[in-house]
This record gives structure tokens, C-alpha cells and sequence, in this order.
């Protein structure tokens, strides 16, 4: 391969008009957050910058980021970015198959060396050596480093490679691992959620293809661009939360009113992600909207902190399963009447001893 | 009384006063030793964290667990709103005011650092503490008299209150940035709070916890202020008032 072809010479090849190349880079400049200025740059890296190949490896996983990430709601957007980004390996999209996809696997490893990015969908688990999740018959783990150590970038698409997700909820007996804690020396750059919004994972890749570097991490590593806000600070049931109007009961008149659903567990205000902004399926909905809370999917162990359907952690170890709340004030009965009877019995010594000191 | 003779009013003390020329004796007056313990600033201190830890637990807990929804347009209620700004706006004045009980720490009497260690290596303490706790036992009449505070209470203060306090308010600034965002200097500054504590949701969670060990230790503090003021050597309550501590006698320990 003498000359690797730009992105514009990959759409044009397959038939998209300039036009719509422009548009697609207005569209993915305000998907950016970036503002009408930066179209032209985006048009003219597209045009000259080879394209990145990406390897994307496949742990423990359910493919339900892949799943998300080939449904990019705007057409052009899913054509274009398959194309683009130069997906070179990716067991489930890729037409070859056993020895020959592992032979591009070796050959993009050695060519482009220290150049390619490697994007992770899925985690590897640790226990037993690895043996809970085989590629080509060797551990996942060992593919995941190798792959690694040539790699200018990692992407840990979804919670799975972001924090472990439901293969890493506790007891988690095969002691899956998220990426950033497997491959310690490369830049890292996490994009939660179960699945990631499509519009964030091309968002994402557009970017570092456009800018040649990273985009702004958060201090977890997750681009700011998409994760600095919770669901809950642009959610459009905002207002019925302020206000004191919730969802006391699915089948109410709040619910079908369509008020805030913080008290059947939205988890919207303590998860950051954009599903409020960007919503899904071409902006169609997202889980609020459809009247469901929020279940914090990609916020950080998110399989263990309680019930989806309530805002406090149910607390075990007392015998039964309690609310803080409950233990709270049970906890304040049993102190209130421990002091009343200390107080008697104070009330009572003090009787006797009168006796003594008034001789 | 077994109080000895020294605290009994003498002639002489009377000199000067409206009973002056008459017997001392007879009279059955005491004279009781007073000590200045807690300067102008702690007690002001005190009595507006007093107030402030009322309201943010009572926000505190509605924000866990709101009140029955409301009807009607939501644009004429702002129920969560206030009770939210109220919260905001009290442990604005607990931190401000915790703060600047650190500063009087540096600047104020010997007394107004007990809150903020305890002298963990000194036998004394700890014969103190054993002294307090068989006196809670019933098991001893008195302890000793103390001009600060006792060890027991120094102990319940610095964990239950000084510690708790500490939690609440950097767990509090933690969640207050994701209102202000990641970006504003809470965030900057408490932003590593809630990857440490296990997440979001987590830090809500034991923020929620650390309310309820405050409510149980004001309970047993208003209790053991109560009957300390009634029932020990010295005066608790007016000292946290007028700053003057009044011991009953003067009896060696």
C-alpha cells in the first residue's frame, strides 16, 4: 500500500457528493460542540489525513456497544465513520474469519505500530489465568496487551472496559477487570454506558481523527465534551423536579402526567452522561422520556449500589434488608430510649445520694 | 454539705455588699469558683451550627425523601427548589463557620483547640475516660471537675462531631459540584471525593449515613449537656451562653 487513502477519498469512492461531505463535517462539528469555524478544519484533515486504523478487540462483552455504535443515528454518519476510520479488525463486523482475521490483527499490529488505535469493547477477566474468555485459543488478557503495547491510544468503548460492568458486579468470580487497570502505560480514554450513545462513540473517534490528539478528559478519563453534565442538569422533566412533582407510582397520574421519576430511582442525578442532550436512535428518546427512570448505567459499579427503582442503597447485614432511613431511626429510637432510662436512673441515684450529702 | 469550709462564706467576703456588717455564717452562702471557658466566637460558633445542622437535616432528609408530590402547573411550585437552596445555603454557613472555628482554634483560648485532637498519648486522658464512663455506669458518684471539656465528651465530640463534620462537608462540596460542574472549583477542588468513596451514588449514600450519626450525637449530646448542668461539679449550659463556667465546689479531686 503505496499511499493510504484520506476519508474524503474513501467517500468519495463510494459515491457521497461534496455536498454532503460538508454537511457531515458541520454535523459532526456541532455534535463536537465546536463552532461553525472549525468545519473548515474538520473538511481539511478529513481530506488530507490518512486514515487511523483502528483494532477493536472484543472481551467479556454482550456487543451491545457495537450494536449502538453501527446504528449512528444519521446515515451519512454510519457509512462514513465505518469507512473512515479504517476498521481493520473486528471479529464481528469483519467479513474474514478464524486465521485469516488474526493474520490482519498481526500484520496492522507490525506495520503501523505505535500509530493504530486500539479499541476494547468488553473486559478481560483475571482469575484462572484468563481461561473465562478465549480468542483464537489464548486468553483475552494476552491478546489485550499485546494489541496494547503497539497502540497510541486505547478507547474502552462501554462500562464493561470503562469499569467492569455487570461481568465485574460483585462477587464477580472470574475477576473481570477494566482496561485501565490491565494496561497501566497508555493514554486511556474511557466512553461508558451500557451501550455508549452511538453519537458519542463516532463523536469520539471524529475528534482524535480530526485533532490528532485526544479529546478533554475528565479526572475518570471519559471525554468531557459528552460526560461533564448529568442526565438530570438538561433532562426536560427538570422542572417537574424543582417543583416538587414526581412519579410516586408507575401507573399514577404523575407518571402519566410525566412528571420528574427521582422517587421511583432515577438515577439522572448522579450519572453523567449525555442521553438527556443527545438522546437516542436519531434523537428519537431516551430512557426518561419513555418513563423509565434513569438506571445510571454509565456510572461506576452500577450493578451494585441498590435497587434501580430507589434512590438510597438498601443496607444489608442487619438481619434484614433496610433503607438507611430505617436503621436511622431505629437507631434514634434505641439511643432516645436509652437516654430516657439513663435519665431516670440518674433521676433515681440522685434521690438516694441527696440523703448522704445532707448530712 | 461536704463541700469544705473554704467554699462557705466568710465575714470578710461580705464587706462592700448589701450584707455587710452581717454574720456570714448563718447565712449558708456559698462562694462558687467561675471560670471564662468559651469565648464570644465559640459560643456564636456554637449556636449557629446548632441551627444549621437543624436545617440541613431536615432539607437533608426531604432531599433523600421528598415530601407527597404536588399538582398543578409545575412553573407555580418550586417545593425541591427551596428546600434544596436551603440546604445550599445552610451548609454554606456550617463550612464558613467551621472554618472559622479552625481559625479561632490558632487564636482563641486553650480551650477552644479540645475540639479538633484528642491527646491520645497521654495516660491522663485515658484515666479520664475510664473515670467518665464508670460515672455513666453509675458505677462513681463524680468524676473530677473539668474546666473544658471532659474526656468522654472530647472523645464523642471529635468523632461524632469534629471528624462527622469534617466528612459532611467535603462529601457535602463533592455533590454540590455536580451542580456547579466539574469545572468550577468545587469540582477542582472535591473532585477526586467521589471516585475514592465508590461513586455518586455511593457518596449520597454515606452522606446520608453521616447525618444520622449527627442526629444521634445531638441527642446525646442536648441529653448529657442536660444532665451534666444538673447533675456534675459544673455548669455546662451557662457556659455555652454567657461563656462562664460555674463549679459547685472546690473540693480537691
Amino acid at each position: 500500500m503505496a499511499v493510504l487513502e484520506t476519508f474524503y477519498d474513501v467517500m468519495r469512492r463510494q459515491g457521497i457528493t461534496r455536498r454532503s461531505f460538508v454537511k457531515y463535517c458541520s454535523l459532526t462539528a456541532a455534535a463536537l460542540g465546536l463552532g461553525p469555524e472549525f468545519v473548515p478544519q474538520i473538511a481539511h484533515a478529513m481530506e488530507t489525513k490518512p486514515r487511523t486504523p483502528v483494532l477493536w478487540l472484543h472481551g467479556l462483552e454482550c456487543t451491545c456497544c457495537s450494536e449502538s455504535f453501527i446504528r449512528a443515528a444519521h446515515p451519512l454518519v454510519k457509512d462514513v465513520i465505518l469507512s473512515m476510520i479504517s476498521l481493520d479488525y473486528d471479529d464481528t463486523l469483519m467479513a474474514s474469519a478464524g486465521h485469516q482475521a488474526e493474520a490482519i490483527l498481526d500484520e496492522v499490529m507490525e506495520k503501523y505500530h505505535g500509530n493504530y488505535i486500539l479499541a476494547v469493547e468488553g473486559n478481560p477477566p483475571l482469575n484462572e489465568d484468563g481461561m473465562y474468555c478465549i480468542i483464537g485459543g489464548k486468553p483475552f488478557v494476552e491478546q489485550l496487551k499485546r494489541v496494547a503495547s503497539g497502540a497510541k491510544a486505547i478507547i474502552s468503548w462501554g462500562s464493561c472496559a470503562s469499569y467492569g460492568c455487570v461481568q465485574a458486579a460483585r462477587p464477580n468470580p472470574t475477576q473481570a477487570t477494566p482496561v485501565h487497570k490491565v494496561i497501566l502505560d497508555k493514554p486511556i480514554i474511557k466512553v461508558p454506558g451500557c451501550p455508549p450513545i452511538a453519537e458519542v462513540m463516532t463523536g469520539v473517534i471524529t475528534y482524535m481523527q480530526t485533532f490528532d490528539r485526544l479529546p478533554e478528559l475528565d479526572r475518570q478519563g471519559r471525554p468531557k465534551m459528552f460526560y461533564s453534565q448529568r442526565i438530570h442538569d438538561k433532562c426536560y422533566r427538570r422542572p417537574h423536579f424543582d417543583a416538587g412533582q414526581y412519579v410516586e407510582a408507575f401507573d399514577d397520574e404523575g407518571a402519566r402526567k410525566g412528571y420528574c421519576l427521582y422517587k421511583v430511582g432515577c438515577k439522572g442525578p448522579t450519572t453523567y452522561n449525555a442521553c438527556s442532550t443527545v438522546r437516542w436512535n436519531d434523537g428519537v428518546s431516551f430512557p426518561i422520556q419513555s418513563g423509565h427512570g434513569c438506571i445510571g448505567c454509565s456510572e461506576d459499579g452500577f450493578w451494585d449500589k441498590g435497587s434501580w427503582y430507589a434512590r438510597l442503597q438498601d443496607v444489608s447485614g442487619f438481619g434484614i434488608e433496610a433503607s438507611a432511613d430505617k436503621v436511622g431511626l431505629v437507631a434514634a429510637g434505641a439511643v432516645g430510649a436509652g437516654l430516657a432510662a439513663h435519665a431516670a436512673i440518674s433521676a433515681l441515684s440522685r434521690v438516694r445520694y441527696k440523703g448522704d450529702d445532707a448530712q | 454539705m461536704s463541700a469544705p469550709d473554704s467554699a462557705i462564706l466568710t465575714d470578710g467576703d461580705l464587706k462592700g455588699t448589701n450584707l455587710d456588717g452581717l454574720k456570714a455564717r448563718p447565712l449558708r452562702a456559698r462562694r462558687l469558683t467561675t471560670v471564662y471557658v468559651y469565648e464570644a466566637p465559640v459560643r456564636l460558633w456554637h449556636w449557629m451550627t446548632a441551627a444549621s445542622i437543624v436545617v440541613l437535616a431536615v432539607t437533608g432528609y426531604l432531599i433523600g425523601s421528598p415530601p407527597p408530590s404536588l399538582s398543578g402547573e409545575a412553573s407555580s411550585h418550586f417545593q425541591m427548589g427551596w428546600i434544596r437552596y436551603l440546604h445550599f445555603a445552610a451548609a454554606w454557613i456550617f463550612a464558613v463557620g467551621f472554618g472559622g472555628r479552625v481559625a479561632w482554634a490558632f487564636m482563641g483560648n486553650v480551650y477552644a483547640r479540645e475540639l479538633f485532637f484528642i491527646p491520645f498519648w497521654k495516660l491522663e486522658y485515658w484515666k479520664e475516660l475510664l473515670d467518665e464512663v464508670l460515672v455513666y455506669a453509675f458505677v462513681k458518684k463524680h468524676a473530677k471537675t473539668v474546666v473544658g471539656h471532659n474526656a468522654l465528651a472530647r472523645t464523642a465530640l471529635f468523632f461524632c462531631f469534629t471528624l462527622t463534620g469534617l466528612f459532611m462537608i467535603v462529601t457535602g462540596f463533592a455533590l454540590y459540584s455536580d451542580g456547579t460542574g466539574i469545572d468550577s472549583w468545587e469540582g477542582r477542588v472535591f473532585g477526586w471525593v467521589m471516585p475514592w468513596l465508590g461513586g455518586n451514588l455511593s457518596t449520597h449514600f454515606l452522606h446520608h449515613w453521616g447525618m444520622w450519626v449527627i442526629i444521634l450525637f445531638v441527642m446525646i449530646h442536648v441529653y448529657t449537656v442536660s444532665r451534666e448542668d444538673i447533675m456534675s461539679r459544673q455548669s455546662l449550659i451557662s457556659a455555652m451562653t454567657n461563656g462562664y463556667r460555674t463549679f459547685r465546689d472546690d473540693r480537691p479531686d
